[in-house]
């Protein structure tokens, strides 16, 4: 019968050859064409290794309290110093890339499948739309920093609630973009041809609709990610967000407020993460709109 | 003629009004009257040319006739059966019978969809089929619309102008349909293209004895592919004929205008042209009695109050004019 | 080149104009040569993509400079070569001298200007007149172009009128400075049959009156017959066939001119012949065409079409053709 060995060693080679297809000759190519978006990609995949082996790259347990180290600039002991508890910056530094990432990520998912499914049925149902719209906009002309605080402010901080809060901000502006997009796409001919080919409304909500509103979702998505990581740092700065325990980069930045004049770093080092990464995310969503458009509207 | 033949779809005074909301209550304003009072009918086997300039309703025509629009008024028949009032759960099975081509080749297709899928997407609709019936049915068409069956699982965007409206018409016959609407299949595409499908969609006819509401504004190719045509003005029919008959004797002075405002490619004719004065009204603020006499070289007293009835002058030829011409 | 009548006032020597995209160079006018003389009317025929709007757009260097660029050629312009200008002189002439109209009227026109205003910027630039005399002026160029109510009309916007007349105020505003050349892209495809047979009317008339030379871009084989007096078939970027209007559709000699003239629906043919096709499809310009670029769909092709671009041959009487293997028979009437 099938000898799985061999099986799995042909499956190998032909693995490692695509492999090196795409590092030698499509990830160069990719790079030439978008080389905002291949950098940005690449450090958002440095950030997402930084977060999945955070407790491997920390020298020391971030929540370790040494107040005889206290506020010590960089060296080579404390890669960025210490601050007001003599905690190991660098660590809590690291750490707090996975709240940034769970956040954004997070928040980005949750509020473009929620203002999917709404922004879909507001499309098709014209008395729905009347209603969800005006709440939309009510909620859209709060700052979304605001809404997020004022909600915050309802519950207890923790990470979950903090993705809550900022995905029930983030929500309106999908329906929008969803809403307009299947409108849009209602008049389509090809909609109205497969209405015409006996085409049921849920086939063709899900053949036709939903692939051609994926691309602008996901370029939306990744912007959604980035104003999400600003925002948790935002209101972990002011001390809405993220519980202290938890080191993430607002965080780090808020405890060290008062210090930065004799301390600088401390405020330094993650606002350098956080403005990479969200430049990052940005870049990336730029090249994915860019990559995608193009193609959809290109002709013979 | 068309008694010994099957009539297929009969409209009678079929109506399309639009309602123009105004102010914040969305108060009715005004009408667009899109279609206003059109009657006629399709037999097996036939083409009928539907002609008019932008705003006449043919578009809307077609689109009502396929439930893709909702009538206002009137009546749709289809082999005797009204199909004007369905929902869209019991119009579902008279979408085997009548099928549509549409007019932009580059928006009428999906472009996220491969071109096998977009062709079966009417057959899947009604029948189960395997994976290889379904192929074997999507290369069976494409071989009948003049395309590669090698390019199956190409998307449309690899396809140029010509053979996507190949890959519409290979959709339409999916299913075998009696009638199929084609609303201006032609145009959006080059003259040295045009040829082809024209000439593709007469093969069909000849083979499989389908029926086209042809929708079109140019003439010459209207006049090449109908056996019938239906002139439309202002959402009214004004002369309907056989071809020849329409080009050679046209009754109605739209339809001669119309008629002698078609350049021919011919620089040695010297032709007696008929330059129509004014703009084409709109279907909101339409003249009184005859919609045309505010454009109308022969136009009297009576056009202006009275509205002309669709007559039968000869044996098929209905023309709706006070003072028909060439009788 | 043997002109009937009048004395050449615009040279197109071998212009090529070439748009530099991602995906390669699309070679939109690769070489095309013609002349027009005073009080002519040329049409520029051919498909979409063939080159011909790239052409006219060439002339007035309106080409849009990062994708698009002139790069070789020369046109002459009472032997000045407009290519070799100031952008300043350049200015001068547009509008003044050589005038164009657009397809589109409802784009071409500015939405947020009202109409009056907007021939009157023709006026102020290259005439430098007052405010009163550009009224005058105006009011004159309307009642010219066969507008009612030219004193309402001078005050609307563009979306206030309908297709037919934002055309004729085009057409107005090409003419406010009593231009030499008129260059027509596609003037009347965008319109309705009933109002394109009014506006080519009105072209015929103007021209009549202004003994402006027309260089008149169509697809459309019926507005030439109606309008031109000379005719340059385009296909691919190239210029593939040019003769009198009389002898292109009598006599056509390029396979590609004889194809379109059979493969077109004509009012005057009988209904039941079949349409010649022409097999295949326009090539793509993005790729380099070796050889000549129709040999592909051609019944006339032979192994050196296929290698060798044909160049331009003289008929006599002006029918000059890019063939290898010109087809030498009249059309037959149906």
């Amino acid at each position: 019968m099938i000898n799985n060995s061999t099986m799995s060693r042909v499956d190998w080679s032909a693995q490692i050859s695509k492999v090196r297809l795409f590092l030698t000759v499509q990830l160069p190519a990719l790079y030439k064409r978008y080389p905002f978006a291949v950098i940005g990609a690449a450090t958002l995949l440095l950030m997402l290794f930084i977060a999945i082996f955070a407790p491997l790259l920390a020298t020391v347990d971030p929540q370790a309290v040494a107040p005889l180290n206290r506020l010590k600039p960089p060296s080579w002991e404390y890669w960025f110093g210490t601050d007001a508890l003599g905690r190991d910056v660098y660590s809590r530094v690291m750490y707090g890339t996975r709240v940034s990432l769970t956040v954004g990520i997070s928040v980005a998912v949750l509020s473009t499948v929620i203002g999917l499914a709404i922004g879909l049925i507001t499309g098709f149902v014209r008395w729905v739309d009347a209603i969800v719209m005006r709440i939309m906009d009510g909620l859209m002309s709060i700052p979304s920093i605001l809404l997020a605080i004022a909600l915050m402010a309802l519950t207890k901080a923790s990470i979950e609630n903090v993705i809550i809060a900022i995905t029930i901000a983030e929500v309106p502006r999908v329906v929008r973009l969803v809403r307009s997009l299947v409108l849009g796409l209602r008049e389509q001919p090809y909609v109205e041809a497969a209405a015409a080919s006996g085409t049921p409304l849920l086939k063709t909500l899900l053949r036709h609709i939903l692939p051609n509103i994926a691309a602008p979702l996901l370029v939306q998505a990744t912007y959604i990610c980035a104003s999400a990581m600003i925002t948790e740092a935002i209101l972990s700065f002011i001390g809405a967000g993220t519980p202290p325990n938890i080191p993430s980069w607002g965080n780090i930045m808020a405890e060290s407020r008062s210090l930065f004049q004799i301390a600088g770093y401390l405020i330094l080092f993650p606002s350098i993460f956080l403005s990479a990464t969200v430049l990052a995310v940005n870049y990336l969503g730029d090249g994915l709109r860019d990559a995608l458009d193009p193609r959809l509207s290109r002709r013979m | 003629m068309s008694n010994k033949q099957k009539q297929l779809l009969e409209l009678k005074n079929l109506c399309k009004h639009y309602p123009i909301r105004k102010g914040l209550l969305s108060r009715i304003a005004g009408y667009v009257y899109a279609v206003d009072g059109v009657s006629f009918s399709i037999y097996e086997g036939e083409t009928l040319g539907l002609v008019g300039e932008s705003g006449c309703g043919k578009s809307t025509v077609g689109r009502t006739i396929l439930r893709l629009i909702d009538p206002t008024a009137g009546e749709i028949l289809w082999r005797g059966e009204r199909i004007d009032e369905l929902s869209r759960t019991e119009m579902r099975p008279f979408r085997k019978e009548i099928q549509a081509v549409f007019q932009d080749p580059y928006s009428s297709l999906n472009p996220r969809m491969r071109a096998a899928d977009i062709v079966s997407e009417p057959l899947r609709n009604f029948e189960k089929l395997s994976q290889a019936q379904g192929r074997e049915r999507v290369s069976e068409l494409f071989a009948l619309v003049g395309l590669r069956p090698d390019q199956m699982l190409r998307y449309p965007h690899e396809f140029s102008g010509g053979q996507r409206q190949r890959l519409g018409i290979a959709r339409a016959l999916s299913v075998k349909p009696k009638l199929i609407m084609c609303d201006e299949p032609v145009s959006a595409l080059d003259v040295s293209v045009q040829a082809q499908v024209i000439n593709l969609l007469g093969d069909l006819q000849q083979e499989f004895g389908v029926s086209y509401l042809f929708i079109a504004h140019d003439l010459a190719v209207v006049k090449h592919i109908s056996h019938r045509i239906a002139v439309m003005y202002l959402g009214r029919v004004v002369e309907l004929a056989a071809t020849d008959e329409l080009f050679e004797r046209p009754s109605h002075p739209y339809t001669e205008a119309l008629l002698s405002a078609v350049p021919i490619p011919d620089p040695t004719r010297q032709r007696k042209q008929i330059v129509l004065g004014g703009d084409v009204p709109s279907p909101i603020n339409r003249p009184s009695g005859c919609h045309f006499h505010t454009r109308c070289i022969y136009a009297q007293a009576r056009c202006k109050v009275e509205e002309p009835a669709l007559e039968e002058i000869s044996p098929g030829h209905f023309v709706a004019c006070h003072f028909k011409l060439n009788t | 080149m043997s002109q009937a009548t009048g004395k050449s006032i615009l040279e197109v020597k071998d212009l090529r104009t070439y748009f530099y995209t991602r995906d390669g160079v699309v070679r939109s006018v690769d070489g095309v040569s013609f002349s027009i003389s005073e009080g002519e009317t040329l049409a520029i025929v051919g498909e979409s993509g063939c080159g011909k709007s790239v052409t006219s757009l060439s002339l007035l260097r309106l080409i849009p400079s990062p994708p698009g660029k002139i790069v070789s050629g020369s046109v002459l312009y009472h032997g000045k070569d407009l290519l070799k200008l100031s952008d300043d002189e350049m200015r001068d002439i547009r509008g003044d001298k050589i005038s164009m109209i657009f397809q589109e009227p409802m784009t071409s026109l500015n939405p947020v200007l009202t109409v009056g205003r907007q021939i009157g910027e023709v006026l102020e630039l290259h005439r430098h007149c007052t405010k009163e005399q550009a009224h005058e002026r105006i009011l004159e160029l309307l009642k010219l172009v066969n507008i009612s109510e030219p004193e309402r009309r001078i005050n609307e916007y563009p979306h206030q009128l309908s297709g037919g007349m934002r055309q004729r105020i085009m057409i107005a505003m090409a003419l406010a400075c009593d231009p030499e050349i008129l260059i027509a892209d596609e003037p009347t495809t965008a319109l309705d049959v009933t109002i394109q047979a009014q506006i080519l009317n009105l072209i015929r008339e103007l021209r009549d009156r202004t003994r402006a030379a027309i260089i008149l871009i169509t697809h459309d084989l019926g507005v030439v017959a109606e309008m031109a007096q000379r005719v340059v078939v385009m296909y691919a970027g190239r210029k593939v066939e040019e003769a009198s209007v009389f002898d292109l559709f009598a006599k056509p000699m390029h396979p590609y001119t004889l194809g379109l003239l059979n493969s077109m629906p004509r009012l005057d043919d009988s209904s039941s012949k079949r349409l010649v096709e022409i097999p295949g499809m326009v090539p793509s310009m993005r790729t380099e065409i070796v050889g000549c670029a129709f040999a592909p769909r051609c019944s006339e092709a032979s192994e050196r079409c296929l290698i060798e671009s044909p160049v331009l041959q003289d008929f006599g009487n002006g029918h000059t053709v890019a063939c290898w293997n010109p087809v030498a028979v009249s059309r037959d009437k149906a």
